[in-house]
């Protein structure tokens, strides 16, 4: 009898045991769903598959008032905001990370700084946000911004400054300057890392999302989420909740597969 | 090709004197081995001629003119470890030096300058037998592939100098040899001043012109930080031009194990582990 530790799975069934949770979890379901509905035919706290498929129809159906098809509307509002904000956190963090990383002066200037700031809690200040940049995009955009830059900063500081000096000394024997070292061997050294960072990140980002979208917005995924909560449409939110997974689940896939594509160096497998 | 001197250098770390009097002299062309027991200043002495590290005392002169204070293009380097960028493929890694040189600000050439970059480094790179190898990543090569391309990065600029840190200390005897073919025939056609430091007392004299070894006079353990270590001997093994050993009696380091003795230093013998 081998030991449980050296049984590893097949390419099939590796599909199989992955599946295999999902499917519980959806026949657990769809059985407390009925139970509840035989207890209750209008219960809402469990609704229906059927009712869920009903509610995501209606909310892509263009709207009798307004003609917007609002859970497009929504998708696309929120994905902008998640969007801008990781994009302008990945400025911040590349440009501060390899400023703090690589130059001795900037790091002694600018570390303790980010140490303490990627400590500040962002949702307390989230208020500060709203006074400051007033109730519309920009503050929700600054929230994901001022969650997720910290953490990258200081991600890609650690990753650069770990950079052996070997690499360093020896990119300026072959003439390179300052910039150049940026340019050619720090920055490109981390990328990878910045992907995986991202990757950890995309979390939390999308928990800025919604919370600022929940305390203040007229649109967007978490917005549509707190509304109708007052309704308990529960089928209307979980169909949301499994979409915003999705979305999240499907930006880190695509995050992995950029990473191998375009940096196929730091995938390799190391020799001993 | 470039001429080196290096004047009364004291080397101090707080208290710890790491050498001490180093005197000098290494001419154009030459190939200099530096060996002596690990610890004994050997890396901080090549950290002073890359401008990584200043003497406490003393100067050190490149063709007359004091040594610049950081690393620059007139010196290249091979590290044991680290010397190749693992994101860059071997022809990238061996492009990258003209790359940098001849591209202030994006560090990237273009078309015809690119072309001929590329076919100058293919030459080297087939030089160095890794022409059939030019699209792989570091980590892909074996060791001596590592430092093969190490070398071959750190020529093609025509550096005034190249040091080397104990570039062939990982690598197996039979590798080391195939190397060191690589590494004479490199520098006989480019006339680069080499210095070299090494473990291995045959690869020393089977390859320099000039073999110094760093030592301390005093060994006490209370007089070791006092007391830094300095140049014990500094042997011609060889004249530059002609690559033939100088006589018969320096002919050693090739299959003589008495090379030790010779020197007449027992600790010599444990340089070489
Ligand atoms: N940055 C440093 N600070 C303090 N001591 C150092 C430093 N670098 C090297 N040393 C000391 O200098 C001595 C010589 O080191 P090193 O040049 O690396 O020796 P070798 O290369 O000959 O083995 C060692 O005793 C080491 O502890
Ligand atoms: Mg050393």
């Amino acid at each position: 009898m081998r030991r449980v530790m050296n049984v590893a799975p097949g390419r099939g069934s590796r599909w199989l045991l992955a599946l295999l949770p999902f499917v519980l979890i959806a026949l657990a379901y769809n059985f407390a769903s009925a139970q509840r509905h035989a207890a209750n035919p209008d219960d809402k706290v469990l609704p229906t598959a059927s009712a869920m498929v009903d509610a995501m129809q209606r909310a892509t159906q263009p709207d009798r008032r307004s003609g917007e098809r609002v859970f497009w509307s929504d998708t696309a509002i929120s994905l902008k905001r998640l969007g801008l904000g990781l994009a302008i956190s990945i400025v911040i963090g590349l440009v501060l990370g390899m400023l703090i990383g690589l130059l001795p002066v900037a790091g002694a200037t600018l570390s303790p700084l980010m140490a303490v700031v990627s400590m500040i809690p962002p949702m307390a200040i989230l208020p500060i946000l709203f006074i400051a940049f007033g109730l519309d995009e920009l503050s929700k955009v600054v929230l994901i911004v001022i969650g997720v830059a910290p953490c990258l900063v200081r991600d890609l500081a650690l990753k650069i400054g770990q950079l052996p000096s070997e690499q360093l000394i020896k990119a300026q024997t072959l003439g390179a300057s300052t910039w150049q070292v940026m340019l050619r061997v720090a920055l490109p050294q981390a990328m990878p890392r910045l992907i995986e960072s991202l990757r950890l990140m995309l979390g939390p980002a999308f928990l800025f999302l919604i919370s600022a979208e929940a305390i203040s917005a007229d649109a967007g995924l978490g917005y549509r989420i707190f509304l109708v909560r007052r309704y308990l449409a529960m089928d209307t939110i979980l169909p949301y909740v499994a979409w915003i997974t999705l979305l999240a689940f499907v930006a880190d896939l695509l995050l992995v597969q950029l990473s191998r594509r375009a940096f196929p160096w730091a995938h390799l497998e190391r020799r001993a | 090709m470039s001429a080196i001197r290096v004047r009364k250098v004291w080397v101090e770390y707080g208290a710890q004197i790491v050498l001490e009097k180093l005197h000098l002299d290494i001419a154009a062309g030459d190939f200099v081995a530096i060996v002596g027991p690990s610890g004994c200043g050997k890396t901080t002495f090549l950290r002073l001629l890359l401008g990584q590290e200043r003497p406490t005392r003393g100067a050190l002169l490149l063709d007359g003119e004091a040594m610049p204070n950081e690393p620059d293009a007139d010196r290249g380097i091979v590290f044991q470890r680290y010397s190749v960028f693992p994101h860059l493929t071997v022809l990238g890694n061996v492009l990258l030096g003209s790359e940098l040189q001849g591209a202030p600000l994006l560090a990237r050439l273009f078309g015809a300058r690119r072309r001929e970059r590329i076919a100058a480094a293919r030459a080297l790179l087939e030089e160095v037998g890794l022409g059939e190898h030019l699209h792989k990543y570091p980590s892909q090569l074996s060791g001596g592939m590592q430092q093969r391309l190490a070398l071959a990065q750190a020529l093609i600029t025509r550096p005034k100098v190249l040091l080397l840190d104990e570039p062939f200390g990982a690598l197996d005897p039979g590798i080391r040899a195939e190397i060191h073919v690589v590494l004479k025939r490199l520098w006989k056609e480019t006339g680069v001043t080499i210095v070299m430091v090494t473990h291995d007392l045959r690869e020393a004299f089977s390859l320099a012109t000039r073999v110094v070894v760093f030592d301390r006079y005093r060994k006490r353990k209370e007089e070791r930080t006092r007391y830094g270590a300095t140049i014990t001997q500094n042997i011609e093994v060889r004249k530059r031009d002609t690559g033939a050993s100088l006589d018969a009696q320096n002919q050693l380091g090739r299959d003589d194990p008495a090379t030790g003795e010779r020197l007449g230093r027992d600790d010599l013998a444990s340089a070489q582990q």
